[in-house]
C-alpha cells in the first residue's frame, strides 16, 4: 500500500536549529521522512526527542526567535498536485497552505480554540479564508463537519464556546476545524495525551474513520507507544533529534533493532502482564541514565551512554540508518545483535 | 489479611456554589492492610485525589470515617493531627510544583522533621542524606536547587520527602504521571522496591492500569465519585466484573502489534458531578445498561470473596467480552 499511494509529504534532511545565548544548537538532525495518501506515520519519542520540532517544521510555524530550518527540504504535493518544497515558501504562501492542504491539531484543544468565539466560527474560519465562503455557507458546512466528527446536535453547538463544551468535544471540534478545507495532510501533535483513555478511544476511532474516508496521509506525533499500535501504519522512532529506527508499525514493534526502540518497549509495564511480572519477582526493563542534552551531545550514537550493547566503535561517529529490511532501517551499528 | 490499617467508611465530599451541592465523593469505604499496596483508578473527575487528600486530611471531608490504626483521623484537633502525620506522608504528582524553588534539597527533606521537633539540625541532614540515598540519589544533593535535577531525579526527591519522616503509610498521587516512559519505568521499580523493603502501606492513585496491575495488591475503580469496583489486581485484570472496568481496560491501547483488538468504545462523556444521572453514574455510558440502572443506586456488594462491585447486573459476570 505504502508503495501503491502517491506521496504526499516527502522530507529530506531536515535540520532545525535553536537560537540560545551561547549561539546555536541542533534540536533535530538528518529526519527523512515521506507519508503516503492514506497512509499514518507515527513519529514517536520521549520529551526532547525532536518530534514536535519536526512536525513544527513541516508546518514552518517556528518564529524566527526561537528556531530555525538549517538544512533539508519539506515537499508537500498541494491539492492541485504541484510538488512545492515548503522550506523555500514566503509566509504569505505558507498561509494559504496551513488550513487548506495541511490540517492541524493539537494537545490541547482549550489553547487551540479561542474562548470568544463560538465553535461555529471557528470551524467556518478557514472555509471562509480559503475557499472565500460566505458567512452562511461556510457555518452550514461547519454544521456538516461538526456533524461529521460525531457531536450530537451539531446546529445548536456551533453557537456555543469552547467552555462550553468537554475535553472529547472540543477536541472533536479542533478535528472539524482541522479538516474544512479537505487536507491532503494532517498533522496531530499528540492529539489524544490530554484526553481520559476512554475519550482517548473514541478520537483514535474517529481520526481512523476520516482518515479512510477521506484518504488523507496523517503525521502522528505521540509519546505513546501503545497509541501508535492502535493508529499507525509506520513509525519513527525519535531520540536526541535523530530518528532511530523506522518501519511499518508491526515490524518495529514485534522487532525492534534499535537498542532505544526495545529499551522503551521493554520499560512499559504491560496490561495483563504485569501480574506475571509481579508475581515473578521481575523489574521493568528500566532504561539507565537520562536523555542527554542538546547542548553536550555525544560526539558518536547519541544512545550509547544508556546503551548495553554499546562498544568503543559507538563513540566515533553518528551511525547512519541501515537496512534491516526494505523497509525497516536501524541508527546502531550492532543492529544485527540487538 | 491482618487488621486493616486504614479504613474508610461511607467517605463523602461535597462543595457547594452558589447554591447548587457539587458531590465530588459519595459513600466511598475500603480497607487497607497493613503492608497492603491498594490502587485507586478512575478517568479525571473520578475523585481518587479527592480520596487521597480526604484521607490524610489535607482536605476535610464532608462526612464519613477515616480510621488510621485504630485512630479516628476525622475527630482530631490540629495539633494532634499534626502529632498523627509522621505516620502518614504523601508524594505529589508533579515533581516540579511539589518542589520549593527557594529551598534547598537539604531544606526540603528537613522541613518535615523540623516542624516535628525531630533530632538537631546536624541529624535532621544526616537522616535527610539517608533518605537521598535511599532514592538512589548522592548524598551531596542536600546543597543544591531542585532547578539542578532532572524530573526522574526531582519525582525521587519528592520520595525522598515522604520517607524523611520514616511513615507508614504512603498517600502516592499519580507518582510517575508526569515522567517519560523510560524514566517512569526507573521510579516505579525503585517505589515496589522501596515498599517491600520497608514495609511500606500505600495508596496508589494511577489513571494508568498497567502501572497499578504492576505495582497494586488490590485495585478500587471509581467513577464519578463512586466505588464502582474493588478486587485483587490478579483477578481484576483476568477478570473484570463490572462493565466500566471492562471497557476502561478495553481502552487501553497495547503496543504489542499481535495484541487481539477487541476495543469496545463508550460512547459520549463522563456526567457533569453538578447533573449526575439518577441511579447508577455509569449507565448513560454503559453498554449494559438497563432500565432498573436508572432507577436504583446499585450497592457496592461483595459479590465473591474479596471481590465487589456496585452493578445490579448479576446475569453478566464471566460470560460477556
Amino acid at each position: 500500500m505504502q508503495q501503491a499511494a502517491e506521496t504526499i509529504l516527502d522530507v529530506k534532511g531536515l535540520r532545525t536549529v535553536f537560537r540560545v545565548r551561547a549561539g546555536e544548537v541542533t534540536a533535530v538532525n538528518g529526519i527523512d521522512l515521506s507519508v503516503a495518501a492514506g497512509e499514518t506515520l507515527a513519529l514517536v519519542g520521549e520529551s526532547g526527542s525532536g518530534k514536535s520540532v519536526t512536525s513544527l517544521s513541516v508546518m514552518r510555524l517556528l518564529t524566527r526567535k526561537i528556531g530555525a530550518i538549517a538544512a533539508g527540504s519539506v515537499h508537500l504535493k498541494r491539492k492541485d498536485g504541484k510538488v512545492r518544497d515548503l522550506v523555500s515558501l514566503s509566509e504569505q504562501e505558507m498561509r494559504s497552505i496551513r488550513g487548506d492542504d495541511i490540517g492541524m491539531i493539537f494537545q490541547e484543544p482549550m489553547s487551540s480554540l479561542n474562548p470568544v468565539y463560538t465553535i461555529g466560527d471557528q470551524i467556518s474560519e478557514p472555509i471562509r479564508i480559503h475557499r472565500g465562503a460566505d458567512r452562511k455557507s461556510a457555518m452550514d458546512a461547519a454544521i456538516s463537519l461538526l456533524d461529521q466528527v460525531g457531536i450530537p446536535d451539531a446546529a445548536r453547538r456551533v453557537k456555543q464556546y469552547p467552555h462550553e463544551l468537554s475535553g472529547g468535544m472540543r477536541q472533536r471540534a479542533t478535528i472539524a476545524m482541522a479538516l474544512a478545507c479537505d487536507p491532503t495532510l494532517l498533522i496531530a501533535d499528540e492529539p489524544t495525551t490530554a484526553l481520559d483513555v476512554t475519550i482517548q478511544a473514541q478520537i483514535l476511532d474517529l481520526l481512523q474513520k476520516l482518515q479512510r474516508e477521506r484518504g488523507m496521509a496523517m503525521l502522528f506525533v505521540t509519546h505513546n507507544l501503545g497509541v501508535v499500535a492502535e493508529i499507525a501504519h509506520r513509525v519513527a522512532v525519535m531520540y536526541a533529534g535523530r530518528i532511530v529506527e523506522t518501519g511499518p508499525v508491526v515490524d518495529v514493534f514485534r522487532n525492534p533493532k534499535h537498542p532505544y526502540t526495545m529499551g522503551l518497549l521493554a520499560s512499559m509495564p504491560k496490561l495483563g502482564d504485569a501480574t506475571r511480572m509481579k508475581q515473578a519477582g521481575e523489574k521493568l526493563a528500566a532504561i539507565p541514565g537520562m536523555v542527554p542534552s542538546l547542548m553536550n551531545m555525544p560526539a558518536g550514537c547519541a544512545f550509547e551512554p544508556r546503551c548495553k550493547f554499546a562498544t568503543e566503535d559507538c563513540r566515533k561517529a553518528v551511525p547512519p540508518l541501515f537496512d534491516v529490511s526494505p523497509h525497516h532501517k536501524s541508527r546502531c551499528i550492532h543492529w544485527q545483535e540487538v | 489479611m491482618s487488621a486493616p490499617l486504614l479504613e474508610v467508611r461511607d467517605l463523602a465530599k461535597q462543595y457547594t456554589t452558589r447554591g447548587s451541592t457539587l458531590t465530588i465523593l459519595q459513600n466511598i469505604s475500603f480497607d487497607i492492610g497493613k503492608g497492603e499496596v491498594v490502587g485507586l483508578v478512575g478517568e479525571s473527575g473520578s475523585g481518587k485525589t479527592t480520596i487521597g487528600r480526604s484521607v490524610l486530611r489535607l482536605i476535610e471531608p464532608s462526612a464519613g470515617s477515616v480510621r488510621f490504626d485504630g485512630t479516628e483521623l476525622t475527630e482530631l484537633s490540629a495539633s494532634q493531627m499534626r502529632r498523627a502525620r509522621p505516620r502518614m506522608q504523601y508524594i505529589f504528582q508533579d515533581p516540579f510544583a511539589s518542589l520549593s524553588p527557594r529551598m534547598t534539597i537539604g531544606e526540603i527533606l528537613t522541613e518535615g522533621l523540623k516542624i516535628q521537633g525531630t533530632g538537631n539540625s546536624k541529624e535532621r541532614l544526616d537522616r535527610a542524606r539517608k533518605a537521598l540515598e535511599q532514592v538512589d540519589l548522592p548524598a551531596d544533593a542536600v546543597n543544591r536547587y531542585a532547578h539542578e535535577f532532572s524530573g526522574g531525579q526531582r519525582q525521587r526527591i519528592g520520595i525522598a520527602r515522604a520517607l524523611t519522616l520514616q511513615p507508614e503509610f504512603i498517600v502516592a498521587d499519580e507518582p510517575v504521571s508526569a515522567l517519560d516512559v523510560s524514566i517512569q519505568a526507573q521510579v516505579i521499580n525503585l517505589l515496589r522496591d522501596l515498599q517491600q523493603r520497608l514495609g511500606l502501606t500505600m495508596l496508589f492513585i494511577s489513571h494508568d492500569l498497567a502501572v497499578v496491575e504492576y505495582i497494586c495488591d488490590r485495585v478500587i475503580v471509581l467513577y464519578l465519585g463512586r466505588v464502582m469496583e474493588i478486587a485483587p489486581s490478579a483477578e481484576l485484570y483476568a477478570d473484570p466484573h463490572h462493565p466500566y472496568t471492562r471497557a476502561l481496560l478495553s481502552a487501553i491501547p497495547s503496543p504489542d502489534p499481535d495484541a487481539h483488538r477487541n476495543r469496545q468504545i463508550l460512547k459520549g462523556d463522563i456526567p457533569s458531578p453538578a447533573n449526575p444521572p439518577s441511579g447508577c453514574v455509569f449507565r448513560t455510558r454503559c453498554p449494559k445498561a438497563i432500565s432498573r440502572c436508572a432507577e436504583v443506586v446499585p450497592e457496592l456488594r461483595e459479590t465473591a470473596p474479596g471481590r465487589f462491585k456496585a452493578c445490579i447486573r448479576d446475569d453478566l459476570n464471566g460470560s460477556v467480552s
